[in-house]
């Protein structure tokens, strides 16, 4: 089947079955491999992607239904080089260390700061709920998106 | 200095923006994706292997113990773990075949045409089973090891207590969950084998590799790619995995890649080692100990693999952070027919500390006092004797970390506050909410165990480039903790050049010296000092080669620039340069020695067990939910002597995040377990810390400089996972009176205990 979408706001078209993964074509057919895969079943957040402004487990959405749909992948966060403020704050503050979670994380943060750009760190906690970090005791990362959202 | 500032993490712009390379993103030319197809019985024969002939066989490549060329082992301690099983089957989940195709779909579609079937045996599942020794599976009494550590008279000491307090502790498996699945890529060619993939260990990994391919050290290239997490999962089982990669590239002489999916990995990998653990401790009226025996029995699962190393780390620490002059610790370590428990950080610690310091609570209350005052009164101090006989000498920071918890807790305080609270809402029936205040005392040995590192000697080296950068050569993996971070923080504070300057090779066996596995809280304090040493023997072979230059006595290294008598000579990249053209190379290596004064017998099984100990304690505070039962930590308060934090934020990094897992292995994480299988191995039921479960950490660092530490530094991997279990649990005891004596501390386990505890 023939599915056209935007990734990163470029046009992609691509063939492939409708069941594949999205996570799969993502990373194979279109060589994005920042998504990561740690459990494959919407458990533990490494494959979030933005699907439409909305933070999605890649794992879970068959690619059928992203037909026509803007993708954001970590890919699209730094531009020419430069770290985005988020991720500025995640390498200040120590929010990543094996990094396998963190293309997710900076996903679901930066959906959580489009929506409210000043949020408590309760509400970060929520935000990043569905995400697993097994290094950091989530501490650090928190504190990364308190300070990327106080210098915004 | 460098050493000691929050520098940004030396590969953090990769990790930041998805450029980095973990295993599964690497696609090479050619490359075939392989399975391993496993036991579905706990123990017994294989009767017989059929393939599906309906099914196409030619496009599989198949592997099984018939197409190793070597020999068919996983080299570690024993030898005793088969690459792939012959016949007979000692656990679920053991490797019997290898199979490879062109892609992931058609190798998983070609493993459900294999039919195994087996001439099954009664299994032996636990530790009880194990020990009633009614089916024998290792040796003579089912025992893999077995330590005893005697000091005093511990008879003489039972005689002199004013009270003997029995207690039984029980901790369970716990899974590593490093987020990344283990996976490898083997690479046949030119009569060698290269291995890239996710491991804490190259050197473990050439090891194995090399008597099961008939190959030479220099045939056997290892390379570990950016790994997702080990936390000693990926300690010693990626030699196994690359290993099977490897024998599927050899059949095929194609690449082939091996990932393991997340329910392979839980169910197939090792986890932590559980445990039966026995205190009969002899007290005087004031808290002082005067004997104490300890039993200590864990489950080494159906192999060896490193089961005798956690043991005796667990040995050594089982007494705890405290003073006893009359001591017996009995160890041994059992064979079950489960898969293989191995390294998990701690190693063998987490598990005694949960024991002693329940044991300590329960003597506490038996005597009426309080917990903290227990504790202080049994501290090792400066000058003490450990239970192995070893005099603490240096860096003993016990006194302020348990100072520097309970003050910054205001523990004291807080515990009366506490009690009245809860006295109120025990009056007002609605309200079913209870607080709870713990502490947790507890240290850490630091590298190997006994004369490990020095039969080891592990080595590093640095070098200058023609550009005049300094390059790191070590086989210490970056696994999230910082190696390479603080390394070059280490290396540009030596050589006294700016951090930018430094590099660090990738760890790859064909281009660095083998610097010992990245495990044992080893990697800042061993490696991290023989890098110093390195950069400094380099640092002092081109000052020897300015002075002779320039007829220059007296030269320093300041900022990158030679400086004799207050005049710049030249800068370190222009000398790097002059001395690379005359010497070919400029590079310096450095081995591992041991302290001054360091002895370990192994036949006692007495002496200076580690160099030095880190030092930790811990206040949790809880709020119990009497409908649900439900445990929440608010916040932990931790305080922890590393010597020196080289990266403050690295450093405070390990502390929270291991601090987090051990409250996923006091509250939440558990393994069910049926006829030999984990049932649980999903993320969906297998529970680990999310954000939401995961309390206020407030981490205190107490720097009690070690003086053969990099800049004094200790270690501080593990330290973190020892605490916060027993703190946890000492606060539910603290809100509910109850001592549980085993985690995790489920509602489940918690409603038992309360109930049993009322006399229902």
């Amino acid at each position: 089947m023939k599915i056209s979408f935007q990734v990163n706001g470029q046009l992609r078209e691509i063939e492939a079955p409708p069941m594949k993964r999205l996570l799969d074509v993502l990373r194979e057919d279109l060589r994005l491999t920042g998504t990561k895969e740690g459990c494959g079943e919407g458990e533990c957040g490494a494959c979030s992607v933005m699907v439409a402004g909305e933070v999605v487990n890649s794992c879970l959405v068959p690619v059928c239904q992203v037909q026509g749909c803007q993708i954001l992948t970590v890919e699209a966060l730094a531009r020419d080089g430069r770290l985005d403020p988020l991720q500025q704050a995640f390498l200040e503050c120590g929010g990543a260390q094996c990094g396998i979670c963190t293309p997710g994380m900076l996903i679901a943060a930066r959906a959580l700061l489009d929506a409210n750009p000043h949020p408590t760190r309760e509400e970060i906690k929520e935000a990043i709920a569905g995400n697993l970090c097994r290094c950091t005791g989530y501490i650090k990362i928190i504190d990364a998106i308190e300070q990327a959202a106080s210098r915004a | 200095m460098v050493v000691g500032q929050n520098v940004l993490r030396q590969e953090g712009y990769e990790k930041l923006t998805g450029a980095a390379r973990y295993v599964d993103d690497i696609v090479l030319d050619r490359m075939l994706y392989g399975k391993t197809i496993r036991s579905q019985i706990a123990r017994g024969r294989i009767k017989s292997i059929t393939f599906d002939p309906a099914y196409d066989w030619s496009r599989i490549v198949i592997a099984d113990h018939r197409d190793i060329p070597g020999q068919n082992y996983v080299a570690l301690i024993e030898n005793d773990q088969p690459l792939l099983a012959a016949s007979e089957i000692r656990h679920c989940e053991e490797p019997i075949l290898l199979i490879a195709a062109e892609s992931k779909a058609e190798v998983e579609e070609a493993a459900r045409h294999i039919r195994i079937e087996y001439e099954e045996l009664p299994p032996v599942l636990t530790i009880e089973e194990a020990l009633c020794g009614a089916q024998i599976i290792y040796g003579t009494d089912n025992l893999f090891k077995q330590f005893l550590i005697a000091r005093g008279d511990v008879e003489e000491g039972f005689r002199q207590a004013d009270r003997i307090i029995e207690g039984e502790y029980r901790v369970p498996h716990q899974e590593q969950l490093y987020i990344e699945p283990q996976g490898m890529i083997a690479i046949p060619g030119d009569g060698k084998m290269t291995i890239m993939g996710s491991m804490q260990c190259p050197y473990y990994v050439h090891k194995a590799l090399k008597p099961i391919f008939n190959l030479s050290d220099e045939q056997v290239i290892v390379i570990q790619t950016t790994t997702g997490g080990g936390f000693g999962g990926k300690e010693e089982y990626p030699s196994m995995i690359a290993a099977h990669a490897a024998l599927l590239a050899y059949k095929a002489r194609r690449p082939v890649k091996l990932i393991y999916d997340r329910a392979e990995d839980i169910a197939a990998t090792t986890k932590r080692h559980p445990g039966i653990i026995r205190h009969r401790t002899g007290v005087r009226r004031d808290g002082r100990l005067v004997a104490s025996e300890i039993e200590i029995v864990l489950d080494g699962g159906a192999y060896v693999t490193l089961t005798p190393v956690v043991l005796s780390r667990g040995a050594i620490h089982a007494l705890g952070p405290y003073r006893c002059d009359n001591i017996r610790i009995t160890a041994r370590a059992v064979a079950t027919n489960t898969p293989p428990n191995g390294a998990f950080r701690g190693f063998g610690a987490p598990q005694v500390t949960f024991a002693y310091e329940m044991q300590m609570e329960k003597i506490a209350a038996e005597l009426g006092l309080d917990p903290l005052q227990v504790r202080r009164i049994n501290m090792l101090r400066e000058g003490d004797i450990t239970a192995t006989g070893q005099r603490l000498v240096w860096s003993v920071g016990s006194e302020e970390v348990l100072n520097a918890a309970v003050e910054r807790s205001d523990y004291l305080n807080k515990r009366r506050l506490i009690a009245a609270q809860n006295e109120e809402a025990s009056r007002q029936r609605s309200q079913q909410k209870r607080r709870g205040l713990g502490l947790s005392f507890f240290f850490h040995g630091a590298g190997f165990t006994g004369s490990g590192e020095a039969k080891m000697k592990a080595q590093a080296g640095v070098e200058i480039t023609p550009e005049g950068r300094a390059r790191i050569l070590s086989a210490a993996t970056e696994i999230g903790q910082g190696t390479r971070t603080i390394f070059c923080q280490i290396v540009a504070a030596e050589l006294g050049v700016s951090f930018d300057e430094v590099e660090i090779e990738e760890p790859d066996t064909s281009r660095v010296p083998d610097s010992g596995p990245t495990v044992a809280s080893r990697t800042c304090m061993i490696v991290g000092r023989v890098v110093q040493l390195a950069a400094r023997e380099v640092k002092e072979k081109l000052l020897r080669f300015v002075a002779e230059r320039y007829g220059a006595p007296e030269v320093k290294l300041l900022e990158g620039e030679f400086i004799a008598a207050g005049r710049r000579l030249a800068g370190l990249g222009e000398m790097a340069r002059e001395y690379i053209a005359q010497h070919g190379e400029l590079r310096a290596y450095a081995r591992y020695a041991s302290p001054p004064g360091i002895e370990w017998d192994e036949e006692t099984y007495a002496g200076d067990a580690y160099p030095v100990y880190s030092w930790g304690a811990d206040v949790a505070e809880v709020e119990i939910d009497l409908d649900t039962y439900e445990v929440t930590v608010l916040k932990i308060t931790t305080a922890q002597d590393v010597g020196r934090a080289i990266h403050p934020i690295l450093a405070a990094g390990q502390i929270e995040g291991g601090t987090l897992q051990a409250v996923g292995y006091g509250l939440l994480e558990e393994l069910v377990w049926d006829r030999g299988r984990i049932v649980n191995n999903r993320l969906t039921n297998y529970l680990i810390p999310t954000s939401l479960d995961a309390p206020e950490i407030e981490t205190i660092i107490v720097e009690k400089e070690y003086p053969y530490g990099p800049f004094g530094a200790k270690g501080v991997g593990e330290l973190p996972m020892d605490g916060a279990a027993p703190a946890i649990a000492a606060a539910v005891f603290n809100a509910t009176g109850v001592l549980v004596t085993e985690i995790p501390l489920t509602p489940e386990r918690l409603l038992v205990a309360l109930e049993k505890a009322e006399g229902r």
